[in-house]
């Protein structure tokens, strides 16, 4: 076993514990709902995050993914009475079937033009969640989604979800985790670092972008599905363009091209706006300049911005030693 | 016929705002390579701006549009020196974000100046509309159409026959050989963002009277301000101009003929019909390139 793996292994037993020593010590109905939330935009990270920091591909519109898997599972367990679990599946299908639709043009795209093209798309879905109002409920949002439940298991209490969903973001981890160290990982690598050079040594980058859109299309899906059920009623306000947007602020601020950064990130972007709402009429303005001023200043996001600082001091402290 | 032509009239109204956001942004990409997603921010503020004041303060009209245009222009300098400038990485991603941030920022003050009720700007001119072929057109709509003519002929003008506006081309096409020549590449650069956002605060000052102004309208005229801007293609001015009136004609249209609530869809319907037949926009000479 080499260093790399072991410091994984590490890593992932401190996450679990995290996890477990989180879950069953808070008591506070509040806390275990942001922890909640804070996973289930962890796991949209991971999956814009493969996309962005990995393939080095924009998406703009990634909101709607995450629609079409609350309202997939809504509609079909809520007005079809079909079990939620049979509904994620057809909601991860259909997710991965309009990825793949829509992937097909667009990843031809690329740069600024990548960016509308996606934001095109996600505009377009969430148009359609609003006025489609036979299906979606319109505007006024969809109600009447049941509660999740396996078997004697019901998924009511605030614990027993928050386990539920950091048991799929951590599962999420592993499979991004494996994706990247595998043939594909490097081959995406490649593409980010400068395609036409994957092109000539034989990637099909186009058939590759194509599965990793399909793959964080699937994980905003299941996020989707994991934030419907949490909730209970969903409207389109929630899928909107500025939500997308915040899931890419999500992946930049955290750092690219990191499986932590991710978390890192989704972690923060969900706990300014509760922190910030102490401020109440300001809380914008602080959180218009929180996002300027990090960007400004550590444009590789906050966990590479970090070790830099970290770097810097240590040698600083290094070369007083020697002197 | 009657409707379509009154559609139509309507259509050019809107499209002709949008042009005005689109030659903004394209004016901006043209010379910086940056899309300013706080675009439709400044439009709000122009709109909110003209309340305050010409309703509010009673200025006469000239020297409150004038105050707003100066405002609009003002706050793109700030954005640029303080913002733009100090990014030390310009990563287009990071400098997409940073203009995100600006946007929430702008509509926070925006909050926080007028409150989240919308506000309505009476009409400029108290003229009785004009009937042609039975449909109303209000003389607003003419004025609209004629200011924003003659705004994206004098940047078109200023771009080709001036000296500075010369001098900003050349930096758009290479910007170490401008430099090497002897041009201010930054001072350039500020001065194209002070045009782009005063063109975002002079379509707010249009579009004031038109629809009802609040805090959270901008975003939305900024992404069909895109739309537009990409209809005609990224950085062609003259491209942006028709892609705004293509776009307000065909939205107007769309409305009445088919649903009011897919009006909005139909930008972005559009958007990725151009991006997937003609990435490089309708009125680009050459194809953009599409890897």
């Amino acid at each position: 076993m080499d260093n790399n793996s072991k410091q994984i292994r590490i890593e992932h037993s401190l996450f679990i514990c995290a996890v477990l020593g989180l879950g069953l010590f808070t008591e506070n109905t509040y806390y275990l709902q942001i922890m909640t939330f804070i996973g289930i935009n962890t796991l949209l990270a991971l999956g814009l995050n493969m996309l962005m920091g990995y393939a080095g591909q924009v998406s703009l519109g990634h909101a709607a993914f995450y629609g079409i898997g609350a309202y997939t599972t809504a509609i079909l367990s809520g007005t079809y009475g079909i079990s939620p679990w049979l509904a994620l599946v057809c909601a991860v299908g259909c997710a991965v079937f309009i990825a793949l639709v829509v992937g097909l043009p667009t990843l031809r795209l690329s740069g600024y033009y990548l960016g509308m093209g996606t934001l095109g798309f996600g505009m377009i879905v969430n148009i359609l969640f609003r006025e489609w109002s036979s299906v979606t409920g319109g505007a006024s949002g969809f109600v009447g989604i049941p509660v999740l439940e396996a078997g004697p298991v019901s998924f009511m209490s605030g614990r027993n979800y928050f386990f539920l969903v950091w048991g799929v973001v951590f599962g999420a981890i592993l499979i991004c985790r494996r994706i990247l160290s595998s043939r594909m990982g490097r081959a995406l690598r490649s593409i980010h670092d400068g395609e036409n050079a994957a092109l000539a040594v034989g990637v099909n980058t186009h058939f590759l972008k194509l599965q990793i859109f399909m793959f964080s299309a699937a994980l905003g899906a299941i996020a989707g599905f994991l934030y419907a059920h949490f909730v209970l009623f969903i409207s389109p306000g929630s899928f909107g363009f500025m939500v997308s947007v915040k899931m890419v602020t999500m992946v930049v601020i955290g750092g690219m091209a990191s499986v932590w950064g991710a978390l890192l990130g989704a972690s923060l972007l969900t706990l300014l706006p509760e922190v910030l709402h102490g401020f109440a009429e300001y809380e914008m303005i602080i959180f218009g300049l929180i996002l300027m001023v990090v960007m400004i200043f550590m444009p590789q996001g906050l966990t590479r911005g970090f070790l830099d600082i970290y770097e810097v001091s240590r040698k600083k402290r290094h070369r007083g030693k020697q002197t | 016929m009657q409707e379509i032509i009154q559609y139509l009239f309507s259509g050019l109204t809107t499209g002709a705002i949008y042009a005005v956001i689109a030659v903004g942004l394209s004016m901006l990409y043209s010379s910086t390579e940056l899309i300013n997603f706080a675009h439709g921010e400044f439009v709000m503020v122009g709109a909110m701006a003209m309340v305050t004041l010409w309703v509010q303060l009673a200025l006469p009209l000239p020297l409150a549009m004038a105050g707003t245009i100066a405002l609009g222009c003002c706050l793109g300098l700030l954005f640029e020196r303080f913002a733009i400038r100090t990014a030390r990485n310009p990563q287009p991603i990071v400098l997409v974000i940073i203009t995100v941030g600006a946007s929430i920022f702008l509509r926070g003050v925006g909050m926080i100046l007028w409150g989240k009720d919308p506000f309505s700007v009476p009409s400029f001119s108290i003229h009785e509309s004009i009937e042609i072929l039975g449909a109303a057109l209000l003389p607003q709509s003419i004025w609209i159409m004629v200011a924003a003519l003659a705004l994206a002929g004098g940047i078109h003008f200023f771009l080709k026959q001036t000296l500075t506006g010369k001098a900003m081309v050349a930096c758009a096409v290479n910007q170490k050989a401008a430099w090497l020549t002897g041009i201010p590449s930054e001072k350039m650069a500020v001065l194209a963002f002070a045009i782009s956002t005063g063109c975002g605060a002079i379509a707010g000052i249009f579009i004031a009277p038109i629809t009802m102004s609040s805090y959270d309208m901008g975003t939305i005229l900024g992404l069909k301000g895109f739309c537009a801007a990409m209809i005609g293609g990224l950085g062609s001015l003259w491209g942006a101009f028709a892609g705004g009136i293509l776009l307000g004609v065909l939205e107007s249209l769309g409305a009445g003929l088919i649903s009011s609530g897919l009006k909005d869809a139909i930008a972005f319907i559009l958007l990725l019909l151009i991006l997937y037949i003609r990435p490089g926009g309708l009125f680009s000479a050459k194809e953009a390139k599409r890897f």
